[in-house]
Order: structure tokens, then sequence, then C-alpha cells
């Protein structure tokens, strides 16, 4: 079988990073920071390019490629039906804007990471995992079937977990690294027993064939898909940070700031929402589910916003800005505007990335200070930092012209008349954008306003990579607004459009949603008017119980430590001395008593030896002459 | 010469045996042990050389013959051990050799 061009550029691309990753694992610390920075960037970049290459192959005639590379294994149904897993790419539109995404912002995530990272001891390590974790997200988005799929989906999960912990030799990161495991195993367990009643009822797991035979055998809210899409939800939310397994992404800001820029804005949170909207086959026919996911998503984004207002770390206001944004791109699923939410990723990307690079520009600067409270006058003192954080905070408050208005007004009109969703949702999105605006001038006040309030001199990074990387991801921020039509066009194969219901929209609905973020600079403009005064006395960090509890995630971390962890490890305790575990050490004790028994026939002293002999041989001669007698007499 | 019927000589093998293997299990001394090993190796060259004659056989003489040239390169190792032994220990008791008890 010979393959076309594009179809091996597409075969290809994402074994760049993977033997980048196998090199710099196999030669360690052997490599210098040249080599190393090359070998790991260099990688990216074939990925990125190749993955635009094939997308420019994608058109409106042949909107389709698929690449066959082998069989993995095959899985039987009771011996009749056997469903072949292959290890095979497939890229439509959907996975060609995720597919620019990940190797895109992440080629530019490396090379910032490249010059961030450079004087740590372990470069090559972070730069292995971080290609791994690049390969992994390709395997993830290219996957034709939910095996492999799923196989890139727990590959996600383990570089994030191995990047949080990077900086092993500090206890909270290790701490925050294992939270984000488990937490997140969560939701893959339930995802992984959705896979599984998924083959059950349709006996396969290509993705395309399991959307016909579920539209086959299935009608709308039939039981099955009702009770798959909730399970497949709950793998979605466990990685996307959704409530109520939210809980680790803003303890997940232990790692490196590249880290949290790749895993917070390009990658993988996004995975759940793409997981949604490659299985939009099965959550179609489950209206109730798609209900429940724009809920869920309209609430994570308050509760997030509501969180982020109160925090006074710089990464983690970004860190719950991530969680209420993925929470618009999970309402705008839920609501059926698949490729808004689809388009709200990308450019989310974007400027997330970007907010991610810049706050670590900036708390580099300011030798690893990241309290708010402890920043301050920035504006003038980092303006190169300030104007591309500037950039970010507009498009993350969907200012008109930023590419995040594009997206979030797209996800917002499509809100009112949904057939999942309704003008509950609306309202509260709205809301959601309100809070955003707030809390992004709170952030902007506190940091870059004001007075100084550090203590160290600035020692901005002079690296160009660093700066270069910046600027792409700006530049993207600003323009990603005009990729609006071309994602249109491309994610319209891939989805079902779905007939909003007739409802009368009111015709304040858009001038609403566009005044919202400015409602809320206003409202901070005098509410943090504090903040960017001149006054040192007002920047005292003292919060109140209810900020205090708004700072602490609003309480989840408590709740489940009382709920689960708590019992669990007193069960555990309860259980030290393991129940099970004794019943098995009966079989060693058993043993041990046979070999007391059998120790003390060993004397030492040689005629005993002799004597058990002789008589043995006696009694075994004896016994074979009554055995001969008794022969003879019969 | 009239035949000495076997059962006398198995019976003789026997009583010499069996005297060879009480001494074996009941002597202290490893000298001693080693002069009842060798009346029981006899014993059964006794054995050996009755049911040859009575089988009119040569194959119990050539049997003998092995056992006794095993008895010699047996005596010649546990001589030897036994010079070792009263050069360690100072003493040919056999029970001192316990080492391995469990």
């Amino acid at each position: 079988m010979t393959n076309s061009l594009p179809e091996t550029v597409l075969a290809l691309l994402p074994f760049y990073p993977l033997i980048s990753f196998l090199l710099l694992i196999g030669f360690g610390k052997r490599l210098s920071w040249h080599m190393a920075a090359i070998l790991s960037v260099g990688s990216m970049a074939l990925s990125a390019i190749s993955s635009f290459v094939v997308i420019n192959q994608l058109s409106v005639q042949s909107p389709i490629l698929t690449v066959h590379l082998w069989n993995w294994f095959e899985l039987g149904l009771e011996g009749s039906l056997t469903a072949k897993i292959n290890i095979s790419f497939y890229l439509d539109g959907l996975s060609a804007v995720m597919i620019s995404v990940v190797s895109g912002i992440g080629l530019l995530i490396h090379i910032f990471a490249a010059a961030y990272m450079k004087e740590d001891e372990n470069f090559t390590r972070f730069m292995a995992y971080m290609n791994l974790f690049i390969v992994a997200m390709l395997i993830l988005v290219l996957a034709d079937n939910l095996v492999l799929l799923y196989l890139g989906w727990e590959g996600v999960g383990l570089c994030s977990f191995l990047l949080i912990g990077f900086w092993y030799q500090e206890k909270a990161n290790v701490l925050a690294a294992r939270k984000a495991f488990i937490v997140t195993r969560v939701g893959d367990t339930a995802m992984a027993i959705g896979l599984f009643m998924l083959f059950k009822e349709l006996g396969q797991f290509n993705i395309n064939a399991l959307t016909e035979n579920a539209n086959m055998l299935w009608t709308v809210g039939d039981d099955a898909p009702y009770w798959i899409a909730l399970l497949l939800l709950g793998g979605a939310v466990g990685k996307s940070a959704q409530l109520p397994l939210q809980t680790w992404l803003p303890d997940a800001m232990a790692g490196p700031t590249p880290v949290s820029a790749l895993i917070h804005a390009a990658t993988m949170v996004t995975a759940g929402v793409y997981l949604i909207a490659r299985m939009n086959g099965i959550f179609l026919l489950a209206p109730e589910v798609m209900n429940y996911v724009a809920w869920l998503g309209a609430t994570t984004l308050l509760l997030a916003g509501i969180a982020a207002l109160a925090q006074n770390d710089i990464k983690r206001v970004l860190a719950y800005s991530t969680m209420s944004q993925i929470g618009y791109m999970m309402l705008s699923l839920g609501a059926g505007a698949f490729s808004a939410g689809v388009f709200h990723l990308m450019t989310h990307a974007f400027f997330k990335a970007l907010l991610f690079l810049t706050a670590g520009a900036i708390i580099l600067a300011l030798h690893h200070q990241q309290n708010l409270f402890k920043m301050g006058g920035l504006l003038k003192r980092l303006p190169f930092e300030t104007a591309l954080f500037a950039i970010g905070l507009v498009c993350l408050m969907a200012l008109p012209g930023s590419s995040g208005f594009f997206s979030k007004e797209a996800i917002i009109a499509q809100l009112w008349s949904s057939n999942t969703a309704g003008p509950m949702l609306w309202y509260c999105a709205i809301f959601g954008a309100l809070l955003t605006s707030i809390y992004s001038c709170r952030l902007f006040f506190l940091a870059f306003m004001g007075e100084k309030r550090f203590d160290h001199e600035l020692q901005p990074s002079s690296s160009k990579l660093l700066k270069l990387s910046l600027i792409a991801l700006a530049v993207l921020s600003l323009i990603g607004g005009i990729f609006a039509n071309t994602i249109e066009l491309s994610l319209s194969a891939v989805f079902p459009s779905i007939e909003p219901l007739n409802l009368d929209e009111p015709h304040w609905l858009h001038s609403v949603a566009i005044a919202a973020p400015f409602v809320g600079i206003l409202f901070s403009w005098f509410y943090f008017s504090n903040y960017r005064g001149s006054n040192k006395e007002n920047y005292q960090d003292n919060p109140s119980a209810l900020v205090l509890f708004c700072r602490l995630g609003l309480g989840f971390d408590r709740l489940y430590d009382l709920l689960l962890v708590k019992p669990y490890c007193y069960l555990a305790r309860l259980n030290k001395n393991d129940l099970f575990d004794q019943l098995i050490m009966l079989n060693a004790w058993y043993v041990g008593i046979c070999h007391d028994v059998l120790k003390s026939s060993q004397t030492g002293k040689l005629r005993w030896y002799a004597a058990a002999i002789g008589l043995a041989t006696l009694l075994l001669l004896l016994t074979l002459n009554i055995e001969s007698f008794s022969l003879e007499a019969s | 010469m009239s035949a000495i019927p076997l059962s006398h000589i198995l019976i003789l093998a026997s009583i010499l045996f069996s005297i060879g293997f009480v001494g074996v299990i009941s002597r202290k001394n490893t000298l001693f042990i080693l002069m009842s090993l060798e009346v029981m190796l006899n014993a059964v060259g006794v054995a050996f050389i009755g049911a040859g004659s009575a089988w009119h056989q040569a194959d119990g003489q050539v049997m003998f013959i092995l056992i006794l040239t095993l008895a010699a390169a047996e005596v010649a190792v546990g001589l030897a051990l036994l010079i070792q032994m009263q050069r360690r220990f100072k003493s040919l008791d056999i029970d001192l050799l316990s080492k391995l008890k469990g």
C-alpha cells in the first residue's frame, strides 16, 4: 500500500516529538542546552509545519484525510463479532483545528520554555516530558477510535502528573501532582466504564461507525445513550476541570509556568471539550445530558469567576479564569453550538497561553514572586510585558475586535434560543462575562498600577526566544478573529446543524452581551480604585472570612477532605493490618509450622540418621514382602 | 563336599549385617563405626558368594571383588577423615560433628 504525500505527512506528525522525547530521555544530561533545545523545539517545529501542510490539503471536496498505520489488536464480542482496533489517524475539520492549536501553540510554548528553563539543571528531562505531552495530545485528537483516544487521554494525564511535580524536591508540588492525577482518575474511570458500555451496545470503537450505528439503533431520549453520554461527560469533567472535579486545576499551578501554559491553555484541559465535540453524535441522542453539560458549564464559569475574584496569586487567578473559560466551552457544547465552542477553545488557547507565559516572564523578573499584593507599578517598569498582558486580558474580557470577542459572542448569541440551553443560561453567561472583566481589571490594577511593593531589583529577561514567542502569541490573540469564517466552514462538515427554537429574541440581546465587559471595567475602575492609587496602606492583604472562603476555591477542597479523604484515611487506619492479608498470611503460618516440625528432625547426629535409614529400609522391605505375599495368596 | 544350603548362608549374612548395623548406630567412636561398616560390607560379600555358589555363577565372586576394592577405598578415605577429625576436635566422638543441625 502506497500512501500519498499528505497521508505520509499526517502519519509522521506525532512521531517527531516522540523521537525527540526518546533521545532526550536516552541521552539525558549529556546533551548541552543547545542540543536539547534544538532537538525538542525542532521536533515541535516539524510537527507544526506538517500539521499546516496537511490542513491545507483539506478542502470542501475532500474534507477528511485518514491514514492507517497498523493493526493494534482485535476485540471479540462473544466470539462472533470482532472489532479491529487500529492505530490510524483521522483528520477532519475538528481534529485539524485541534492539531493546529496543539502543535502551533505547543511550538511557541516550547520556544518559551527553552528560554525560561535554561538555568534548570533538569532541563532535558523537562523538555522530554513536554515533548511526550504533545505526542499524547496529538494521538488523542487524531485517533480514529476511542481506544487510541483513551491511550492519548491517559498519556496526557501521566505527563501532567510528571510536569506538575517536576520540582519534586518540594512536598507541595508532589502533593499537587498527586491530587491532579487522582482527581482526573475519578473522571477517567467513569469514561472507561462509558467506553465499555459503548462497546457492549455497539460492538465497535471506531468513532464514525459508532455515530452511524448509534443513530440507527437508538432514538433521541433512549436510556443507553443517556448513560453513555453521562459517563463520557464524567471523563470530560475530570480532564477539563469542571464542577465537581475542578479542585486539581488551581493546585496544578505548582509546576513550572510553561507547564501551566501548556496544560491549562493549549492542551490538556481542552481534551474534555474535544471529547464531547467528537462524540456529538451520542450526545445529541441524549438531550438531557446536553442540558446537564450546559448547566455544568454555567455553574463552573460562575463559581470559578467568583473564586478568581479573591485570589492573591497571579497564576491562580489565571487558573480560575481558565476554568471559567472552559465553562463557556462546555456551556456552548451543551447548547448545541459545537463550532462556537471549538472556536472559543482555539482563541482561548491563544490568549491564555499568552497570559500564562507573560505572567511567567513577570514572575521571573520579580524573582519568583507570585503574590499580587507584592507587585504593583509594573506598568512603568516592564512596559513590554504589560502591553502583552493587557492584550491577553482584553481578549479574555472579550472586548470588541479581539479574538475572544468573536468566539465568546458566538457562544452567547446561540444560547437564548437553543434547544438545550435557554434564557436562564444566557443570563449566567452574561453574568460570567461581567465577572471575567471584574477579576481581569482587579488583576491588572494590582499587578501593574499603583506603587511598587516589591523589595528586590527587577530582573527582566532579555532572551530573544522568550520575546519572540510572546509576540507571536500576542499577534495570534489579536487577529484570531479572522479565522472565524474558515473554522466555521471546516467545522460545518463535522457537526450536524441544529435548528434553534423559534423564540422571540429581544432586540437588546446583542448589545447587552457586548456591553457587559465594559460595565465590568467601569465597575472595577471605581470599586478597586484604591488598588490603582498610590497609597501603600491600601494594599494590606487581610482577607475577610468570605474572601478567604472564595480564595480557597469556595470550600470544595475542605468538603472533599471531609467527605472523602478523611473517611478513607480513617478506614485505611482501621484496616491497617489488612484483614484479607491476614487470611493469606495463614498460609505462611501453616508453612512455618511445618518447617519447625521438619527442622526438629535435623539433629545433626549421624547415628540417628543411620538408624532412621536402617529402619526405613526395614519398613520398606516388610511392606514389599507383605504385598508380594498377598499377591501370591490371591 | 556337601553343599551348604543357601538359607544358612543368608542367615549368617543377615546376622553379620545386623551386628554391623547395631555397631554403627550404637558406637560413638568413629573408628569403631568404620569397623562396623566393614562388617556390614563383608556380610553383603558373604551373601554374594553364597548366592554365586548356589547358582554356579561367577557373578557373585566378581561382585565380591568389587566390594573388596570399594571397602579398601572407603577405608582409605575414612581413615584420612579420622585423622583430620582427631586434629581438629581432639576427639573421635561422632556426636561432636553436628554443625548442620536445623
